[in-house]
């Protein structure tokens, strides 16, 4: 099987802080790699240079076939991120940034009510994103992240803010049902282990194994 | 590219209708030195290169309000994020900004102006009025390219509120010095508009230079 993600001795600097070294990483087509580690270890900056958001500083990184930094600019119509923030206009409506991101993206606005149907918010879209809950901005989140039909997805605690049944109804999308590849960032180690094909643990930047020791 | 433009162009004005944050403060900001000029003066009329220089002036220091907020959404909300993760041509922001500042200093100046022509003209603005448009539409194109470029340069320091104007104010001292000139003629009680057509020039080149400048060095600009 093809390799999506390829990743040798990747390293990345915020100035004199290594935030990322050593990393190496071959991620399938069609698998899932979780990526696990405590707060500052470098996850959120791995999931930020697979999207193209960040240059690596060393190391080699291929990402469905584009050799990162130089052939990022083949990234953004493949790539679904749903990073921490939810990208979203706050004085918006959750239809009309859906609406903006799927002109950004050269999508059919019909794409946008099935989606919004599909994660339940379709009756709250009409309502400036800032007067609605976390939740309903991480199920519109999700809907941004996805409405290109994007082959590979890099989730940073997609769940975060989800109660149960809207977890359930972003399985289809952003779960391992989906079909995606996906680089999965959570702090929920037993269920990220459980719905993924390999691990990558980190601690201050570099490899680390998966255990009890990662969170100390 | 012009689909794209026009796209984030709408979202802008869209946010700006809902906020207000932009162009009330700048037509506040004009309304409100006029006043004082009007007040520290101690005069009802001014003329010639005086009236053009506080018309001008003025106008220049509340475009550093706009272009201080031009990115403002994008920084505070992931805005540069969302476009970097979209497959655009980096020049549609550029396009799209551009045009949100050409709009919002013609905005300012559909109050501005009146208030200037009320509070420091005596005779008021009379014939001159075609030319003034003329001169007005060209220095917000000037300064509209070389705003979008600064606002977007700043965007990502922290200090962008110092950046602004210490990088903008200089840069824009050539279109100062042609819509101040071109106008001057026009605010002059007892002659015409001899020197109109070269300053007017002056204003076409430096606009022409600064779209061209910015088109090319914006992508980088964005560069990680």
């Amino acid at each position: 099987m093809d390799a999506a993600i390829e990743l040798d001795g990747l390293e990345r600097r915020y100035g004199e802080r290594v935030a990322l070294a050593g990393v190496s990483v071959s991620v399938p087509a069609g698998a899932t790699l979780a990526v696990l580690g405590g707060n500052g270890a470098g996850k959120t900056t791995l999931l930020r240079v697979l999207a193209g958001l960040l240059r690596p500083h060393g190391g080699s990184a291929r990402v469905l076939g584009a050799a990162l930094p130089g052939g990022r600019w083949k990234l953004p119509a493949q790539v679904g991120y749903l990073g921490h923030e939810p990208l979203l206009y706050r004085e918006l409506t959750g239809r009309e940034n859906l609406r903006y991101h799927a002109d950004l993206h050269g999508v059919a606005h019909s794409r946008l009510e099935p989606l919004l149907a599909q994660l339940g918010v379709e009756d709250r879209a009409d309502e400036p994103v800032r007067d609605l809950s976390r939740g309903l901005v991480q199920r519109l989140a999700i809907a941004r992240a996805v409405l290109h039909d994007p082959p590979l997805l890099l989730l940073d605690e997609p769940r975060a803010n989800l109660d149960p049944s809207a977890a359930e109804l972003a399985e289809p999308l952003i779960g391992r049902s989906a079909g995606r590849t996906r680089v999965l960032v959570s702090h929920d180690v037993q269920g990220a282990l459980g719905e993924s094909d390999a691990a990558l643990g980190l601690r201050a930047g570099r490899p680390a194994p998966v255990d009890a020791e990662l969170y100390r | 590219m012009i689909a794209t433009a026009r796209a984030i162009l709408r979202k802008d004005l869209r946010i700006e209708l809902r906020t207000r944050e932009s162009v009330p403060a700048m037509v506040l900001f004009s309304i409100t030195v006029y006043v004082l000029f009007h007040f520290g003066l101690d005069r009802d009329s001014l003329d010639g290169e005086l009236a053009s220089g506080v018309l001008w002036v003025t106008l220049l220091l509340a475009a550093v309000i706009g272009v201080s907020r031009l990115f403002a959404v994008e920084r505070e909300q992931g805005g540069i994020d969302g476009l970097l993760l979209a497959p655009v041509d980096r020049t549609s922001l550029f396009v799209a900004k551009a045009a949100a500042l050409f709009l919002f200093l013609t905005a300012v100046e559909l109050v501005a102006v009146p208030a200037f022509a009320l509070l420091l003209l005596g005779p008021g603005l009379g014939s001159a009025l075609p030319e003034l448009l003329l001169v007005l539409a060209l220095g917000n194109l000037g300064i509209a390219a070389v705003g979008a470029l600064v606002a977007a340069l700043a965007a990502e320091t922290r200090a962008h509120e110092l950046i602004v104007p210490l990088l903008l104010l200089p840069l824009l001292v050539p279109v100062l010095i042609a819509c101040a000139q071109a106008t001057e003629p026009l605010l002059r009680q007892d002659a015409g508009p001899e020197d109109l057509g070269r300053w007017l020039s002056l204003l076409t080149l430096y606009d022409v230079v600064f779209v061209l400048l910015s088109v090319a060095v914006f992508d980088f600009l964005l560069e990680d």
